[in-house]
């Protein structure tokens, strides 16, 4: 089997808890990310999804190395960049790209559109100057917003217009991986399908790998061929997504499967069962719509 | 005849900027009765926020152009100064905010300004303010809130900074609630828990609610009515099942189709709606969803690019805004994604 693009090994990262006052001390720590391995091939997608806090972000932002981690490996390329300093990395930032999962701090609201966009093209050269206007229109039209955008600033746009902003922002580099965090989850359902479609095309074409975190499981599993479990700063399950939604091992992911709202089920009526998981069982509790 | 509880008549909102005015809502109406939750769905960018914030009086004057009227309990709220706006605030009408850091102040802890949102309209000690925020964390689903309550908005996670914008909208008991895609960054379970949540308290102090979201999931599970809304307008408007299950004119066809569930063929691409939302700065003449409609080479004369449809009731309660003959509706039932014809 050839080596895999990026490669995780027993991650963790524990954030201190610091108590207040004066002279803050640290009082525990948040196992945030808590022993994570996993790979991604050349031009993969691995789906990440999880309970709210469980810890996916800061996965994302580990592999980034937006933080550093408390131990554990990050293999990309065959390097283990964990504990890489920022003029190591520096080169490694075209390679890898976030999408971030908020559309509406990772955007610098004295910039326009146009310079967002265009800053990394410039960073790196990528395209001669006289270009770089018609590039960044270019990539404005592929995420479906108007050229016509190009002045304005990211508070006169919508959340789904600044997601958007952010894709863009994370193509012009033709990244080698891309961890998108909840890329579509700001979107309406229109531009989700035009994104997804979008995202699927550009990863053919320029063989990007993908950590895609999301909690639409519909979505995840259109666009994710494997899908990863996270449950308390852990993975709980890996699995092909043919398995993972018709055989689920965990509780936790058992729980996740049956509360997601099915709106051809919802209309018609009918009993619904859901599942909650504590941690050691799983509740069923049956409702009549 | 009495009025609803709280009745949009006519909205506009307009923004003036140099390459134009932008037309974010124009000529928006609709009603709300207490106990009932109105879904407004539609486009990215098509006016969902905008409108809702005039309700709570959130656009300055300087930037925004406001007109119509919000009727609540007989009350016109855009007659209203800032301050007796203000008292109102927070209070009788809450707003779950749809970008929970902009709303959450980086400096302050988290029990801070959820308890503070209780202090502005209850006289009561720091304490019991304190003791009702780490109740409502707790009631929001954020783990070991006694301990959590002093962190700042950095160190939450996102799912867990949208909980807590939930416990400060909901810590005044409000009569009307505005929630602006308050589930989007949360997990299904997590999710199922806020929405039964929403359910309870409007049960309890018979709330009405608005909830915006682009998940017709959700829209399913907790709507009795929907507004569909494009380009600044509504486009629909009916019951829920009206609505995902006779949808009445394309766009609302369109967004139904886009969705895939758990069985849907992951190698064929999703549907999605052909093309862009128009300019604001320039709305069409016509229908604005014309230039995308796969169906309006049915209309004779090409008038869906010329003439702009006016919103007309189609069956109690169903509104629609289409130049699509009551014949040619038949056409529009959802069916699986192989069979739509595409133009
Ligand atoms: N900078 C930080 N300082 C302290 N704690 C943090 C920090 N960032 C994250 N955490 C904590 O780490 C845990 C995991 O957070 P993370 O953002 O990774 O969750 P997530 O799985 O992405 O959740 P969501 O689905 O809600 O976005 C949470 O308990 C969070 O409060
Ligand atoms: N301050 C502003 N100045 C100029 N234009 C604005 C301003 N605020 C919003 N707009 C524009 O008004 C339109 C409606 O925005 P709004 O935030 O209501 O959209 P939305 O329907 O809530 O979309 P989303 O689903 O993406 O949140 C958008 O096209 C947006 O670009
Ligand atoms: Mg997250
Ligand atoms: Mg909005």
């Amino acid at each position: 089997m050839s080596t895999p693009l990026l490669e995780v090994k027993d991650l963790t990262m524990h954030f201190p808890i610091r108590s207040r006052g004066l002279i803050p001390r640290t009082v525990g720590h948040v196992p945030a990310v808590d022993g994570v391995s996993f790979s991604i091939g050349a031009g993969e997608a691995l789906g990440l999804v999880g309970e709210s806090g469980s810890g996916k972000s800061t996965t994302g932002r580990l592999i980034t190395r937006l933080h550093e981690p408390t131990s554990g490996q990050i293999i990309f390329d065959g390097q283990d960049i964990a504990g890489w300093t920022p003029r190591q990395l520096k080169p490694l930032r075209r390679d890898i790209q976030m999408i971030f999962q908020d559309p509406y701090t990772s955007l610098n609201p004295r910039h326009t559109v146009g310079e967002i966009i265009g800053a990394p093209l410039e960073i790196h050269k990528l395209v001669p100057k006289q270009g770089r206007l018609r590039r960044v229109q270019e990539l404005l039209e592929i995420v479906g917003l108007n050229p016509e955008h190009y002045n304005r600033y990211p508070h006169e746009f919508s959340g789904g217009q600044r997601q958007r902003i952010g894709i863009a922002r994370a193509l012009t580099m033709q990244p080698r991986l891309l961890v998108a965090d909840e890329p579509v989850s700001a979107l309406d359902v229109s531009i989700q399908a035009q994104i997804i479609n979008l995202m699927k095309d550009l990863q053919k074409e320029f063989n990007i790998a993908f950590l895609f975190i999301a909690h639409d499981l519909a979505i995840v599993r259109h666009f994710c061929p494997q899908i990863a479990v996270m449950y308390k700063g852990k993975i709980v399950e890996n699995a092909p997504r043919e398995e993972l939604y018709t055989n689920p091992q965990h509780g936790y992911t058992r729980s996740l499967l049956s509360a997601v709202p099915d709106m051809r089920q919802a209309v018609v009526g009918g009993r619904r069962e859901r599942i909650r998981y504590t941690g050691k069982e799983e509740v069923v509790t049956t409702t009549e719509r | 005849m009495t009025r609803p509880f709280l009745s949009v008549e006519n909205l506009v909102v307009h923004f003036p900027t140099p390459d134009g005015v932008v037309r974010a809502t124009d000529g928006l109406s609709y009603t709300v009765e207490p106990g009932k939750t109105l879904g407004i769905v539609g486009e990215s960018g098509s006016g969902k926020s905008v409108s809702s914030s005039a309700i709570l009086g959130l656009h300055r004057n300087t930037s925004a152009q406001v007109s119509g009227r919000i009727w609540l309990n007989d009350i016109d709220l855009l007659t209203l100064s800032d301050k007796e706006m203000q008292a109102r605030r927070g209070k009788d009408v809450a707003m779950i905010f749809q970008d929970p850091l902009s709303a959450l102040h980086p400096y302050y802890t988290i029990g801070d300004q959820v308890a503070e949102a209780y202090r502005v309209h209850n006289k009561v000690s720091k304490k019991a303010a304190r003791d009702r925020a780490i109740e409502m964390l707790d009631r929001v689903g954020i783990p070991n809130p006694q301990l959590r309550v002093d962190d700042y908005p950095h160190q939450f996670s996102g799912g867990m900074r949208q909980r807590a914008m939930i416990a400060m909208a909901l810590i005044n008991d409000p009569q009307l609630l505005i929630a602006d895609e308050p589930t989007t960054a949360l997990d299904v379970t997590v999710q199922a828990q806020i929405l039964d949540l929403l359910q309870d308290l409007q049960r309890e102090f018979n709330t009405a609610l608005i909830m915006i979201t682009h998940d017709l999931g959700v829209i399913a599970e907790v709507a009795d009515d929907v507004l569909v809304m494009y380009a600044g307008r509504a486009v629909e408007y009916g019951t829920t099942k009206q609505l995902l299950t006779a949808p009445a004119m394309p766009y609302t066809l369109g967004l139904i189709q886009s969705v895939p569930d758990l069985s849907s063929d992951v190698n064929e691409p999703l549907r999605p709606i052909p093309g862009n939302p128009p300019s604001l700065l320039d709305p069409p003449s016509g229908c604005a969803f014309a230039p995308r409609c796969t169906f309006k080479h049915l209309v004779a004369d090409n008038l869906p690019d010329t003439v702009m449809p006016e919103l007309e009731e189609i069956a109690p309660g169903h509104l629609r805004r289409c130049h699509l003959t009551e014949h040619d509706l038949s056409k529009l039932t959802p069916k699986p994604a192989e069979e739509v014809e595409v133009v």
